[in-house]
């Protein structure tokens, strides 16, 4: 069969977008998809944990005033900050894995279920008085995070060169041709 | 005076972090995905490209200025208002400054998120 127009590119380097591995086994995808709320996860819990850390300590090293606010370093010899900042650390780290796969208008509020954990940690180990209202705020927060988490993890503009030329796959424009 | 003190501190976190994220979020769209890049070419590939850039390193220093005023916010206030308000307020502000700066499909879908964040975060100050 002569198709002299639509063989000519055969032997040519495909264009980048077709380089691009897309491909995976179910197998890949799943671990894939596995790891990336592995990491959602570390996020929520690594943050929440880390600002309780660094609440309790806080409060143990008491008041800083605006006429002294150098002794805000002075926190950073206090247990519970250093241990604060190691799983804020974490949480950074995380975070960062998160961002370079997905919208940061995504990992947000994806991850903001961590109030949720924070309110209730502050509640348990802190002994913080949550309000009811306070509650309903979390619970309004929560549903923010139903919305985008059904959503797609990345929006990108439409790639230009995925698109062939549409008179290479017009048939009538290749009928036209022969 | 407090409510000032603390709701000062709020803001300051706020317009830090907000600048940091962006910031951050161009840095690792530059870099990839890091998953990827460990498993081809390591963990310390993933460092190294993470610590040599200019982004990242702007980035830290804005987060580092947001971390600062939270400790203080924090010394002033509870946990459960102080960090929630800070970063659902930065949340809403992010999502302003993610379709300026980085060109992000913010959809309805994720307009909603930010109402309902917003709302949660006004009954939780008050």
């Amino acid at each position: 069969m002569n198709q002299p127009f639509l063989g000519a590119g055969v032997d040519q380097p495909l264009p980048i977008s077709a380089k691009i591995k897309t491909p995976h086994t179910a197998g890949e995808r799943a671990a894939l998809n596995f790891r990336k709320y592995l990491v959602l996860l570390s996020v929520v819990l690594f943050s929440a944990a880390g600002d309780v850390m660094l609440s309790r300590g806080m409060k143990q090293v008491g008041e800083i005033h605006l006429t002294n606010l150098g002794s805000a370093f002075s926190a950073l010899g206090n247990l519970w900050v250093l241990l604060g900042i190691c799983f804020l650390l974490i949480f950074f780290a995380s975070y960062l894995n998160a961002l370079s796969w997905a919208d940061l208008t995504f990992v947000l509020p994806a991850t903001a279920f961590s109030y949720v954990v924070m309110a209730l940690l502050a509640h348990i180990l802190l002994h913080e008085r949550v309000s009811l209202q306070r509650w309903c705020g979390i619970m309004l927060i929560v549903a923010g995070v139903g919305f985008v988490a059904g959503g797609p993890s990345r929006t990108e503009p439409a790639p230009k060169l995925a698109q062939p030329a549409p008179e290479l796959s017009d048939p009538k424009f290749v009928e036209a041709r022969k | 005076m407090k409510p000032l003190y603390t709701w000062s501190a709020i803001a300051m976190v706020v317009i830090a972090s907000t600048a940091g994220d962006i910031l951050l979020a161009k840095a690792m769209r530059q870099i990839g995905d890091l998953g990827h890049l460990r498993q081809k070419k390591g963990i310390f590939a993933v460092v190294s490209r993470v610590l040599g850039s200019a982004t990242f390193l702007l980035a830290v220093l804005f987060m580092t200025m947001a971390f600062f005023s939270l400790l203080i916010g924090l010394s002033w206030s509870d946990v459960s208002l102080v960090g929630p308000a800070a970063a659902s307020l930065t949340f809403v502000t992010n999502a302003v400054a993610a379709r300026i700066f980085l060109k992000e499909n913010v959809d309805r879908r994720r307009w909603f998120a930010a109402i309902f964040v917003t709302a949660g975060v006004l009954l939780i100050a008050h």
